[in-house]
């Protein structure tokens, strides 16, 4: 059985158009919501030891010191999670002081404060990051596709991939955007880190697709290339998917059974594989047919 | 290809194949070595934990150098890394990190101490300002009558130093303006210039004065890091200390001087404390993730694979232990998100097998042997597998140079599960299939 994906294409477009647009939207309307490695601040969890201690009462203690604004978060059913402004080392020992001694048996067990210079560095570092790592995966399927130029030239399978790449970020953005709003998650450096991961990862389906056509135009010149292109997306998606799957499984097992701060680094990757995969069978190849029918277009015109 | 020359192949693939197995099984003892008694020591190394996972602080200050001349940045800043080293090594902190960095025009400092109890303390001691000062000789009757006293455990002189004490008039790190290493014109040895400034040399002369022939101490942070003998009365304020020195020695005691003379406040940007158990729990849920991980892997590849699958897992079990294997010896810190990479990269290993095994099934319906159909699935199969592994090894090149350390880890063990992951996911997985399949 053959799948017409190119000629199906439309409607692929139409749903890849609709998320992306989604995406943008809740981005624009809501924005990411940067944590405390962005935009400096402190975390405090605490080990409760099956101490009975209301949000509250933490709440009173720490506005004794002048820190109101104050979001506490349950991790686990013996921990909480509480984040504050940036706190100097001094306030931070007083709060200590004053928690531990009028409720005994609460302990400290994780304390991280981030100054507002390294919250602005590390922003200009995710950004940079970004650019080098699409530039750097452009470039080097470029150089790998060099011998294939015809139909297309090279740089066109290069280009065709990063729009690919960059709808495979765009959806997981966008799904932080609306869990930052409704669910009040942030995002930290390890967002940016799978953000780049799936730029990786959800290149290695693309390759596989794009190499397969390059393997066709070489080996049967003759076929014409909306058939080379859809032969080749029908007999690579089965290992397309699999090689995704084999990721996805292990990446479960994080989610479900992992440390708890992983699981918004694992989810980012678990949806952007996802698209990855998809976006290799669906969007890709197709898009690299309709660049042709356009490049066709313009020389007939000519 | 003849049957003799295949059975050659496998006969020379053979032996490759138990020289793997065999590594991969020492590997397997090195990495999870401790329960048995009668491996050597060696194979007993732990594996190198970050803080976030054996429990430990993380500080990152900011040194302020605006009184200090460009050209003597680095230096200044080596000089204070040595000093907060010291500092840190009276904590008996294991393998303290003390590091400096410079970002952009600001030089920071990294100090990390895994399995700390007093965070507040050592935060307190290292924020010091360091302190120089010199110190003179006791007279020989009042070092016995100390030690005499000390001998008699005398509360008061227990901490009493019995053959140094602070010199009269005092003289510290604010009366020294610089220190510089300097090589003498005729002999090219090192050795190291004190220059004081106007109050400082005026105090320096009346103190070489009056300890003609006798050792003039220099302490920094209360530890000796210098005792010269004055040879005679010294005006103007430029002094020299001569001595056997390798430029390594000399050029180590003038960052020590300078870092008590320059003043350089350093400036707390970021903490992270995470307590042991925290870590350990982190530790725990990250390991059984990943074996929960290769597992479904494994299950997975057999069902799809069959035979093709249990080679492929025989493989990534020498990936996991190889892997493993070099972390140890490396050896790579292993933090929370380093473990994650790993454990993404037990998704990848098998990803080269799919994709070959994946092309063998096409050409053995194109009509070719099995034994063709798997030479050809590897052959054919290897672009992809080579430009989809680039580009991941571009995204980890990318993060190790551009984050923090915590990501660094990360970036390293995927780049190095990437790279153990072709050798075994090709060569190995190869040889398993050239020595049985029929």
């Amino acid at each position: 059985m053959t799948i017409e994906f190119v000629k199906n294409r439309k409607i692929n477009y139409a749903i890849s158009f609709i998320l992306i647009v989604g995406s943008i939207v809740s981005l624009a309307l809501f924005s990411l919501k940067p944590g405390m490695d962005f935009i400096g601040g402190s975390l405090l969890e605490l080990n409760l030891n099956k101490t009975a201690i209301s949000s509250d009462q933490i709440k009173s203690v720490f506005s004794q010191f002048g820190v109101n604004d104050v979001v506490i978060s349950a991790i686990g059913d013996n921990g909480l999670l509480i984040r504050t402004r940036e706190i100097s080392e001094d306030e931070h020992q007083q709060i200590i002081k004053q928690l531990t001694s009028q409720f005994p048996g609460v302990e400290e067990s994780r304390f991280e404060s981030v100054g507002p210079t390294i919250g602005r560095e590390l922003k200009n570092k995710s950004i940079t990051g970004v650019v080098f790592v699409m530039l750097g995966i452009g470039l080097y399927l470029t150089w790998a596709f060099r011998k294939v130029s015809r139909p297309m030239s090279s740089w066109k399978y290069g280009v065709v991939t990063l729009v690919a790449l960059l709808h495979d970020v765009l959806i997981p953005i966008g799904v932080f955007a609306l869990l930052g709003h409704f669910c009040g998650i942030e995002i930290d450096s390890n967002f940016i880190v799978a953000l780049l991961v799936v730029l990786g990862f959800s290149v290695h389906d693309t390759i596989v697709v794009l190499d397969r056509i390059r393997e066709k135009l070489r080996l049967m010149p003759g076929l014409e290339f909306s058939s080379t292109i859809n032969q080749s997306i029908n007999e690579t998606m089965a290992r397309s998917i699999n090689t995704s799957l084999t990721l996805i499984l292990v990446l479960l097992a994080l989610f479900i059974f992992g440390p708890v701060s992983l699981k918004n680094f694992v989810l980012v990757l678990l949806i952007g594989t996802f698209f990855g995969t998809y976006s290799s069978i669906f969007i890709a190849s197709p898009l690299l047919y309709d660049w042709y029918r356009l490049t066709q277009r313009r020389q007939v015109k000519k | 290809m003849l049957d003799a020359d295949r059975i050659k192949l496998k006969k020379r693939t053979l032996g490759w194949l138990i020289i793997i197995v065999i590594v991969a099984v020492l590997a397997g003892f090195f990495d999870y070595g401790h329960p048995f008694s009668f491996l050597p020591k060696f194979f007993k190394t732990p594996f190198r934990l970050g803080l976030d996972l054996s429990g430990g602080t993380h500080l990152l200050y900011e040194a302020d150098v605006s009184q200090v001349k460009d050209s003597d940045r680095s230096s200044t800043m080596s000089g204070l890394r040595d000093v907060i080293e010291r500092r840190v090594n009276l904590f008996g902190v294991s393998e303290p990190r003390v590091e400096t960095l410079e970002v952009g025009n600001s030089y920071r400092l990294v100090v990390e101490l895994a399995g700390i109890k007093d965070i507040k303390e050592a935060i307190k001691v290292i924020g010091e300002t360091p302190y120089l000062e010199f110190q003179e000789q006791r007279s020989d009757e009042e070092t016995q009558q100390i030690l005499e006293k000390q001998k008699a455990k005398d509360p008061l002189y227990l901490y009493v130093d019995p053959y140094f004490v602070a010199a009269q008039p005092p003289l510290t790190g604010k009366y020294l303006k610089t220190s510089r290493l300097e090589f003498n014109q005729q002999t090219y040895e090192p050795y190291v210039g004190l220059q004081f400034n106007d109050e400082g040399a005026k105090i320096f002369e009346e103190l070489t004065t009056k300890n003609v022939n006798k050792i003039l101490g220099i302490y920094l942070d209360g530890q000796p890091i210098s005792l010269p003998v004055v040879k005679e009365p010294i005006s103007g304020g430029q002094a020299q200390i001569t001595g056997k020195f390798t430029n390594e020695e000399a050029k180590q005691l003038v960052e020590r001087l300078n870092a008590g003379a320059l003043p350089v406040p350093i400036k707390l940007l970021s903490q992270q404390s995470i307590g042991a158990s925290l870590g350990e729990t982190s530790l725990k849920s990250g390991l059984k993730a990943g074996l929960i991980g290769i597992v479904l892997v494994i299950i997975f590849m057999l069902g799809y694979y069959q035979v093709f699958g249990l080679f492929a897992s025989l493989a990534l079990i020498i990936y996991t232990a190889l892997s493993l294997a070099i972390f140890k010896l490396i050896p790579v810190t292993l933090t929370l998100a380093g473990v994650a990479g790993f454990i993404l990269s037990i998704g990848m290993a098998v990803d080269a097998n799919i994709l070959i095994f994946a092309r063998s099934k096409e050409e053995i319906k194109k009509g070719l042997t099995k034994f063709r159909a798997i030479e050809e699935g590897f052959k054919r199969a290897w672009p992809s597998i080579r430009d989809s592994n680039v580009s991941t090894i571009i995204t980890c090149l990318v993060l190790y140079n551009f984050t923090t350390s915590i990501v660094k880890g990360f970036a390293l063990t995927l780049l190095i599960g990437v790279l153990v992951s072709m050798f075994t996911a090709i060569t190995v997985t190869r040889s398993f299939l050239r020595v049985f399949m029929k």
